[in-house]
């Protein structure tokens, strides 16, 4: 079973606060300047801001923000997040991989952003919803 | 990079503990955009019958992240941040964090190795309450991206 694609924006003003709010302060999250000088395209977002957001739309599926039993990620391709007003979008999809008797649902989870995966093997087990 | 493959297995101290508030809840919460309910009220939140407002499931990086200095930062180890990104990270739950809990790390080195000129480097952190009750176990994997 598919569930709904839900999208997320993302700005720098957006990575600015969650520097603050996880205590992640590296430059490369803030500053054109060093990001550049370290090889990446320009500033990207917090792989885990990316998974924060994925945790979101879980939840949103679940329906219940403490449904959450397991969560994995792998980060594999930047999310480059430009300085200017519209930022860019992440968009999370998933597919129902199985669900247990013991009241589990397995969840198949992909977060593009321009079209391009950022994350693979990303997986959620929540409680099923009622 | 090469990282020493003797350290996998090294258990160290459990750090000191985490007091989580529920207004760092509630920041972390606003930060990533989590509107609902539960991670701002706590009235809400005791609806679910949690004590007070829940943490989102990526919030124990906040604490965990602090811990993992004790391998990043471990001279023996030998670990250069500047070269360092993230991999892998997954949450297993025993139960979701919540504002009033007092958090113990128990950080452990599960796997080292190089391929293509690159460390990889896998913890794992066992958070528990400083009475012992197990909350959520956390891995991280982070690429020692080598000299180009």
């Amino acid at each position: 079973m598919e569930l709904p694609t839900q999208t997320f924006r993302v700005t720098r003003a957006d990575l600015v606060r969650y520097a603050g709010a996880s205590g992640d302060f590296n430059p490369i999250h803030w500053s054109d300047r060093f990001a550049t000088k370290v090889g990446l395209p320009g500033v990207i977002a917090h792989g885990m801001f990316t998974m924060a957001l994925v945790g979101r739309a879980v939840t949103a599926w679940a329906g219940a923000p403490d449904a959450v039993v397991d969560f994995g990620v792998r980060f594999t391709r930047p999310v480059v997040v430009p300085d200017d007003d519209q930022g860019t979008e992440i968009e999370v999809a998933a597919v129902v991989k199985e669900v247990t008797e013991d009241g589990l649902t397995r969840l198949d989870v992909t977060a593009t952003c321009l079209g391009e995966k950022v994350l693979s093997q990303a997986r959620a087990t929540i409680r099923t919803p009622r | 990079m090469s990282l020493d493959p003797s350290f996998v297995g090294r258990t160290y101290p459990p750090t000191a503990p985490y007091q989580v508030g529920r207004e760092k809840i509630r920041e972390f919460a606003t930060a990533i955009g989590a509107t609902d309910p539960a991670h701002h009220d706590p009235e809400a939140a005791r609806a679910l019958g949690h004590p007070d407002v829940v943490a989102p499931p990526t919030f124990p990086v906040v604490v965990t992240m602090a811990a993992n200095r004790q391998i990043i930062e471990d001279p023996a180890l030998g670990v250069d941040y500047s070269r360092v990104v993230h991999g892998d990270q997954r949450f297993a739950y025993t139960r979701p964090v919540i504002a009033g809990d007092e958090l113990v790390c128990v950080n452990t080195i599960e796997d080292i190795t190089s391929r293509g000129g690159h460390g990889f480097l896998t913890t794992r952190t066992d958070v528990r309450t400083a009475a012992g009750e197990p909350v959520v176990a956390v891995w991280s994997k982070i690429v020692v991206r080598g000299e180009a």
